[in-house]
């Protein structure tokens, strides 16, 4: 029960936003952190999993499920998620202050939080991926939140192409694992897992699954959406594109680990798409002057170790990822902040225009040099810890392949490019020359600095005793469940020397050495060929796509009511004479003869022919209009003679209104009634007329003599007394036994009235001349 | 086109009409008609007088003004799905109760009339502005 208060809470107090606020941000973020106190609570509380899951039945027949379950790895998660959520909530109080929508900000964020706790915490694959998507969406939102820019709207549509598009994918092989084993909960998947690598299916599967994580976890070569990303607002950015969403992919994986990993297969997808993230986003981070590009590349790249460790598998593996996913979660989510406070206290972001601000602004840089230490991988603090880990995981791994040269290079690459980048981002905004900014800096009110502090100190606090307990048994019940079984971890900061030390040591000094050599690394880095970016095939497809909409619409779409006539009727044809063609089950009559035909029906017949052709020859306009009903009003007679009083009334009563409708409407259409279109135009028409009765023809000819299954019409016969009260069976049908359907009738009527309506009431307001008022 | 004879019928006919296509509508259930037939039936009224007056002198005749019929004929026939589902079955089904009127003897009502009463509605409504919306472009061209 405790679970879902935890997800629906945010939901429910995001409507309330406005009235909460009153009492100040700190208010609203007292939700958050009270669930995230309450989740500490939970952190060593042994047989975690077995207490904490709900199920709520949502779709029985397909077997799917609302079920939540809190285990290790969840609760790390929700942790982060409702942790740092409240931090953001509290800094957006004052980095949107005085902003006409920071409620609407501060409610996509609160949407955003109980997605994401959603997601995390759902144990039904169905679950996940709806909350899965609604992250997307509200991600989205916050991306988009300064609607007024293109930027930010292009951005925010990227995101949600990219993002959601890889969720179509995920959704797809969730629903084929859930049929291999047969179940859609998570957590039965895990008993399951040698049967699901066993299936035949399982590769194209694990690809899908794994397009979907790797879109959200902006992996080479989706992470063009990442950077893009970063038109929305600072506190946005942190919270989604740095702590959380982003890190949704990297949760999945994990999840499914032990159902799905550990074989060669995965190894090889994963690890080779993380690594080379890892090490290509650290090289594109060192050459962006935008502050928060820098810093969304610096994400990608560890999104990339994050995802390479998962590959990697081995049990120390899995233990330095639970390590880095909380490390850079505090460092990161810090320095976005102190870039947000740095945008709002000089007026911009850019790197070549800031400088020497440690004077102004001396809290900022402690807590920005803090926190860059850790990103580093400097000790005492928490990334130290992390990168020491990674470096271990990928060294002892797979000895004789050639994973054991690659790992440990690509992994040593991306922290000499860390190093590069943190003493890069540090000393281009705190050190160096001081420049006049288009704002005076100041440093930030004290309130908006706890955000940042409290993820800055716990960079370091949480490796010191006594926090050092608790962090390493929190993190080790996450590594459990990926593992499945219990397992120490160590979080001592001190070793003795050993060679992932040693690399340490290599990759700070070379890392330094780059940030001073930094102006010829970027003169190599411009060498990269403009046109070699993964975002030109992005923009191609989009605006390819649109080009392709615009002209299949245009063809479509034309506006004659005769070409969609043409298209309709030709349709129509086309498709029954090929389902007469293909069946051949029906035969032609074997014989002839009008017997029982009475004299007045072959009058009444007559009649109809002869007023059809008339309506054709017809050298009046009203001579066509009376021709033409004739034809309907006799076709009325021929319901009443085959017992359909319904449809006769029907018959006559629509014919009439649309004689009158004709009528009105005549003196607007052309003068001449004689033919003004051309021979070609009348024939092609012609042949369609006549190919549409033909047809009509055939069908009755060779359906009639058939003997009719009347199950569904004796079913409505012999019930609508019984079942429905009503004598009239046709009525019956119409507003009880298929009620939904005439629902649906009368609103498409609806919708056709209102567009009639909108277009005449359009036609007469554009007509009508303006009157001036004095 | 304002024929003092076929003004005069359409304003007599008018009542009769509309009895009419409430009786059209009621006796849907067990004879020939319903909300369809019904609702075009009284559309048809309307549209008499609007031949015989012209629109702009129509208007005023009804009450309320005729487009709000569409979304009140909707929002009837969903109402009327909803004790289905109250009554834990798919929405819009059928559910009937019995009114013991003195005299008259037991009435059986149900909801599938209710929403045959906003089938009614809706026709009306659609029919007669549809209509309308064609003439009041074309007295407005021809004034």
């Amino acid at each position: 029960m405790p679970l879902i208060v935890i997800v629906a809470l945010p939901f429910l107090i995001a409507p309330l936003v406005g009235w909460l606020r009153r009492a100040g941000d700190w208010a609203l973020a007292v939700v958050p952190a009270a669930m995230s106190v309450w989740l500490v609570t939970l952190a060593n509380n042994d047989g975690l999993a077995s207490q904490m899951s709900v199920v709520y039945p949502w779709v029985p027949q397909i077997g799917v499920e609302f079920a939540l379950r809190l285990d290790g790895l969840s609760l790390l998660f929700a942790l982060l998620v409702s942790g740092i959520g409240a931090l953001v909530i509290a800094y957006s109080g004052y980095y949107l202050a005085g902003h006409p929508h920071v409620n609407r900000f501060q409610s996509y964020t609160l949407l955003f939080m109980g997605s994401m706790l959603g997601l995390v915490l759902a144990d039904d694959a169905i679950t996940l991926f709806v909350f899965w998507e609604l992250t997307s969406v509200t991600s989205f939102l916050l991306i988009g939140f300064n609607h007024e820019d293109a930027k930010a709207r292009y951005g925010a549509l990227k995101a949600l192409l990219i993002t959601a598009g890889g969720g179509l994918a995920l959704l797809l092989g969730l629903v084929v694992v859930g049929q291999m084993a047969d179940s859609l909960r998570l957590s039965e998947w895990v008993a399951r897992g040698e049967m699901l690598q066993a299936h035949p299916l399982y590769l194209p599967v694990l690809i899908l699954i794994l397009t979907g994580a790797f879109a959200k976890s902006a992996q080479v070569p989706f992470h063009i959406w990442l950077p893009d990303a970063m038109q929305a607002p600072t506190p946005a950015s942190t919270y989604l594109h740095s702590a959380t969403m982003v890190k949704a992919g990297v949760y999945l994986l994990a999840r499914l680990y032990p159902a799905m990993g550990g074989n060669t297969a995965w190894r090889d997808l994963v690890a080779v798409v993380g690594l080379i993230t890892l090490v290509w986003g650290a090289y594109l981070a060192f050459k962006q002057t935008d502050l928060k590009a820098l810093l969304a590349y610096t994400t990608i790249s560890a999104l990339g170790l994050m995802v390479a460790l998962i590959g990697v598998g081995t049990p120390t593996a899995l233990k330095a990822l639970m390590v880095v996913i909380m490390a850079h979660a505090f460092y990161k989510a810090a320095l976005f902040l102190i870039v947000g406070i740095v945008d709002h206290a000089t007026g911009t972001r850019d790197l070549m225009s800031l400088g020497g601000l440690a004077r102004q602004m001396p809290v900022s840089a402690v807590l920005a040099t803090t926190a860059a230490l850790s990103m580093a991988g400097l000790p005492p603090l928490f990334g130290f810890l992390a990168k020491e880990k990674a470096i271990d995981s990928v060294l002892g791994w797979e000895a004789t392949s050639i994973w054991a040269i690659v790992g440990p290079l690509a992994v040593v690459v991306g922290a000499i490019w860390g190093v590069a980048y943190s003493i890069l981002l540090v000393y281009g905004i705190f050190l160096g020359k001081p420049r006049s900014t288009p704002k005076n800096p100041h440093e930030a009110p004290a309130g908006m600095l706890v955000a940042p502090a409290v993820l800055a100190v716990l960079s370091v606090l949480t490796v010191w005793p006594p926090l050092r307990e608790w962090t390493a048994s929190l993190l080790g019940g996450a590594v459990d469940v990926v593992l499945g079984k219990t397992t120490q971890l160590d979080l001592e900061l001190w070793h003795s020397v050993n060679l992932s030390m040693a690399l340490s040591v290599v990759a700070v000094v070379w890392g330094s050495g780059m940030f001073f050599l930094r102006h010829r690394v970027w003169t190599l880095q411009a060498k990269w060929p403009a046109w070699a970016r993964v975002d030109h095939l992005y923009d191609g497809s989009v605006s390819g796509l649109n080009r392709l909409a615009v002209a299949l619409t245009n063809r479509i779409q034309t506006g004659s009511l005769r070409h969609y006539l043409i298209m309709i009727l030709g349709a129509l044809v086309a498709a029954v004479v090929l389902a007469l063609a293909t069946s051949g089950g029906l035969a032609w009559p074997a014989t002839w003869s009008l017997d029982g035909v009475q004299p007045y029906e072959i009058a009444a017949a007559g009649m109809m022919i002869l007023a059809a052709l008339a309506l054709v020859i017809a050298p009046t306009r009203l001579g066509a209009i009376a021709a033409i009903s004739t034809v309907g009003y006799l076709m009325a007679f021929f319901y009443v003679l085959y017992s359909g009083p319904d449809l006769a009334l029907t018959q006559l009563l629509v014919e009439t209104l649309t004689v009158v409708l004709l009528l009105l409407v005549f003196h607007f259409l052309p003068r001449f009634f004689e033919d003004h279109t051309a021979k070609l135009t009348r024939l092609r028409d012609g042949l369609i007329a006549a190919g549409v009765g033909a047809m009509v023809t055939l069908l009755l000819i060779l359906v009639l003599p058939q003997t009719p299954d009347l199950a569904v019409s004796d079913y409505y016969i012999k019930n609508s007394l019984p079942l429905a009260y009503g004598a009239n069976v046709v009525n019956v049908i119409l507003v009880d036994f298929r009620a939904l359907d005439t629902l649906g009738e009368i609103t498409v009527l609806i919708i056709a009235a209102l567009g009639v309506f909108g277009m005449m009431r359009f036609r007469v307001r554009r007509r009508v001349p303006v009157e001036v008022k004095r | 086109m304002k024929s003092l004879i076929l003004r005069t019928a359409a304003w007599l006919m008018l009542p009769v009409l509309i009895l009419f296509s409430v009786d059209m509508l009621l006796r849907g259930h067990n004879l020939p008609g319903g909300g369809f037939i019904g609702g075009l039936v009284a559309a048809a009224s309307i549209v008499l007088q609007q031949i015989a007056r012209g629109s702009s002198d129509t208007r005023w005749l009804y009450p309320i003004d005729l487009r709000y019929l569409l979304p009140l004929g909707v929002l009837v026939a969903v109402l009327a799905g909803v004790p289905g589902l109250l009554s834990g079955q798919a929405f819009l089904t059928g559910v009937w109760i019995t009114i013991e009127l003195p005299s008259l003897g037991a009435l059986k009502v149900g909801t599938p009339l209710v929403f045959d009463l906003g089938v009614y509605l809706v026709v009306v409504g659609v029919t007669v502005e549809v209509i309308m919306a064609v003439t009041e472009e074309g007295t407005w061209k021809t004034s």
